[in-house]
């Protein structure tokens, strides 16, 4: 630790930093948390957490490290890309993970940033920055899914406040957020024009909650009602009117966010190379049944030239400093690989891989027909395959629907 | 498309210009009407050479400039889309086994000649109508080669032979005593020459290590597929721009949904094409093992040529089909190279090998 009297001097001033990250982590993260991260806590908060997971996360919190590019003013780390990226290496380094995430810090933050107000981000950054407040987001309805500039859920304005009545769907984490990101209607007139985005207490009295029985068994998604919500006007941000457009600029950080999951499949496990040799059998050390050798060599081959085109949209990213339009093809190619290779893992398992539970079936097996059923909805979710190629076919190849 | 260097932009840039202005389709039917074994126009291949091309991948000290396979490609890539007759792709697979196995001799003798143009070489490895590297029956007796070797690209016109015998590759002068060709037409209106050898001299390719074969097989792979990435390039293009200029039902053809999706789709499958026809090419450019990332490149670039080539025709509709829309031209090169050095199932089979599935 460096002292006052002899400050450090190094050719490169990353490596100051370093040092003082790992300083930091050895004196901050417990070995016992190792690789213990529990994603669902950053949704569903302090009450899935251990006081260990909970003293980490404060810890966190308090040195803006959960949230590290963000402003030091707004409680972020105030770190430069670069000096995240050695943070993100050291955390790596000892398996240390960031306890501070959810809607709050991938997409709903950093709008904030760009369009609230200094009293909307003095009340609000806090709270995500330090893992506290859960945030939920409502957009889609019943009847408006990919349309979703269709949304009816109405903000009636009564003077100092609006009372909000309608119903949202899909709401990840409803059941647990405190709050929630909502783009509700203010004007019926106009469809883009007359969006708002208002921000939502799940306490609040009116708000109702119901979770959603997905095909996998699980109900990570709810529906939400609001029935004569009363919402106070400084929870507007933006102007009235101005929704659609910071609606969107949040869907953007999303895929921001999450663009590196496309190629981050889950490969961990038995190859499907191993899986087939162990159901199928073997010849000669080679999968016994030759088509379904030939559709598992065609996968992989598939699944290298979209890690290859994955990188290579990085890269010309990076060199012409905005976005490759080849990324609008990411998702679409590697949600389709992902869904291939769950069901090609259902064919090789036979009727061990469609196990629901109980007796005869191992914790993975069970654990695999979930990650099979759930990946039906990575092609729908966050901008369908359908919705993907009209943009590509719009936007990119300028295939007008009027011309 | 690949981050490049000032160095191979310039040069794509040129291949583009001269593609464009110098050798549009049109270009092409001339040669095709003509209908020479030859299958190219020398005068073209005289201008390639004197802007470099032709030298490449040929060292320095033997006249080449070295600049790599990734620069090639981007070449052949650009003569590719519009299907532009050449022995570029064919010479520099067979300078790159004397670049790789040759004596200081055997490159001396023949990579000045490759790399001004003068001479056209080509490797010669099949001996049936389909991709078959581990049947060969052309053997080497006595510094005498005997056997024959069936479709050999550029055949009728090769100054210089590679030739894959039982044991090794090697050098057999295009007008040494006992070479005879003959032509064999196919749809793509290119030289494929039976050529049989009897007794012709040959001079061994000693280095390159036991794998020589194999490695200029790789180039090979990835150079046919640098051309079908072309050809898939501008097919979709011309198709593209089809769409948006013809009417019916009182609507541009572009603004139906269908072929909108359609032609999305296959954006994104020329996407996937590109980058792994680009790793392919790198691979050879950053040296060691090129197997894997040369069987991708062509897999894809078949799969990918395959349908592109498919859907230019249908997307055309009837005038698709006639002699006078370049369509049929893609369709009828696109198969040749789909079947040159490897087809889909085969070399798909190969790959499954090297991974032990």
């Amino acid at each position: 630790m460096a002292t006052l009297a002899e400050p450090k001097t190094s050719a490169d001033p990353l490596d100051d930093f370093r040092s003082e990250v790992r300083d930091w982590l050895a004196a901050n993260f417990p070995a016992s948390l190792k690789g213990k991260g529990n994603a669902l806590a950053s949704v569903e908060g302090p009450t899935s957490e251990t006081p260990e997971m909970t003293a980490w996360r404060i810890a966190m919190g308090e040195k803006g490290w959960g949230t590290p590019t963000w402003p030091k003013e707004y409680g972020g780390g105030g770190l430069s890309k670069a000096q995240a990226r050695v943070l993100s290496d050291e955390m790596a380094r000892v398996g240390a993970w960031n306890p501070i995430g959810g809607m709050g810090v991938m997409m709903f933050g950093p709008t904030l940033l760009e369009y609230g107000s200094e009293e909307q981000k003095r009340q609000h950054m806090p709270g995500i920055t330090m893992g506290e407040v859960r945030w939920c987001q409502g957009y889609s309805e019943p009847n408006a899914g990919s349309d979703l500039a269709n949304l009816q859920t109405f903000a009636e304005d009564r003077g100092d406040h609006y009372v909000v009545n309608g119903q949202k769907t899909w709401t990840s984490g409803g059941q647990w957020a405190d709050k929630c990101f909502c783009l509700v209607r203010t004007d019926k007139s106009d469809k883009h024009n007359g969006i708002s985005f208002l921000l939502i207490d799940m306490d609040a009295p009116g708000v109702e909650v119901k979770p959603i029985k997905m095909i996998s068994g699980m109900s990570p998604f709810c529906e939400t009602f609001f029935t004569d919500v009363k919402v106070p006007k400084e929870n507007l941000v933006g102007q009235e009117g101005q929704g659609w457009t910071i609606g969107k600029r949040l869907l953007q950080h999303e895929r921001t966010n999450l663009s590196g999951g496309g190629s981050r499949l889950s490969t961990s496990g038995p190859s499907l190379a191993d899986l087939a040799k162990k159901f199928v059998g073997e010849e000669d050390g080679r999968i016994a049944d030759r088509d379904l050798r030939a559709r598992i060599t065609k996968w992989e081959m598939d699944w290298r030239a979209f890690q290859l085109t994955a990188m290579r949209v990085m890269a010309e990213s990076k060199a012409v400093g905005g976005v490759s339009e080849v990324s609008s093809i990411l998702k679409t190619v590697g949600t389709k690989l992902g869904q291939e290779r769950q069901e090609l893992i259902i064919e090789i398992e036979g009727l061990q891989g469609l196990g629901w539970e109980g007796e005869g079936f191992s914790e993975d097996e069970l654990h695999q027909v979930r990650a099979w059923l759930f990946a039906k909805a990575t092609t729908i979710y966050g901008g369908s395959t359908e919705v993907q190629n009209n943009i590509i076919a719009k936007r990119i190849l300028g295939m007008l629907d009027h011309q | 498309m690949a981050v490049l260097s000032e160095e191979q932009t310039m040069l794509r840039d040129m291949a583009r210009e001269w593609t464009s202005n110098e050798s549009p389709v049109t270009a092409w039917r001339k040669v095709r009407d003509a209908d020479d074994a030859a299958g190219f126009d020398a005068a073209a291949y005289g201008e390639m050479a004197q802007m470099g091309w032709s030298g490449i991948i040929v060292p320095e000290a033997y006249g080449g400039s070295d600049f790599g396979w990734l620069s090639l490609g981007l070449v052949i890539e650009e003569l590719g889309k519009t299907v532009t007759a050449s022995p570029l792709a064919a010479s520099a697979v067979a300078a790159s086994a004397i670049v790789l196995g040759g004596s200081d001799e055997q490159k001396q003798k023949w990579l000045p000649g490759i790399a001004s143009g003068e001479i056209v070489a080509t490797l010669a490895v099949d001996e049936g109508p389909r991709h078959d590297p581990a049947n060969i029956k052309a053997s080497v007796s006595g510094g005498k080669l005997a056997g024959s070797k069936a479709f050999v690209a550029e055949g009728d016109s090769a100054g210089l032979f590679v030739v894959a015998a039982t044991d090794g590759l090697y050098l057999v002068a295009g007008d040494a005593a006992g070479v005879s060709r003959s032509r064999r037409k196919l749809t793509d209106f290119r030289s494929h020459a039976e050529v049989t050898f009897d007794g012709a001299e040959a001079d061994k390719l000693a280095g390159g290590g036991d794998d020589l074969l194999e490695k200029v097989l790789d180039r090979a792979r990835v150079l046919a597929a640098a051309e079908m990435l072309g050809m898939a390039g501008q097919g979709f293009e011309t198709t593209l721009a089809y769409l948006k200029q013809r009417v019916q039902f009182g609507q541009v053809l572009a603004t139906f949904q269908a072929l909108q999706h359609r032609m999305a789709n296959l954006f994104s499958d020329i996407e996937l094409m590109r980058s792994a026809v680009e790793a392919g090419l790198a691979a050879i450019d950053s040296g060691g093992d090129t197997r894997q990332a040369a069987l991708l490149a062509k897999v894809k670039a078949n799969e990918v040529g395959h349908l592109m080539s498919r859907e230019m025709i249908q997307l055309h509709g009837g005038i698709g089909m006639t002699d006078e829309y370049d369509a049929g031209f893609y369709l009828k090169r696109m198969r040749v190279l789909e079947a040159m050095w490897g087809n889909t199932s085969s070399l798909r089979e190969r790959f499954a090998q090297l991974n032990g599935y």
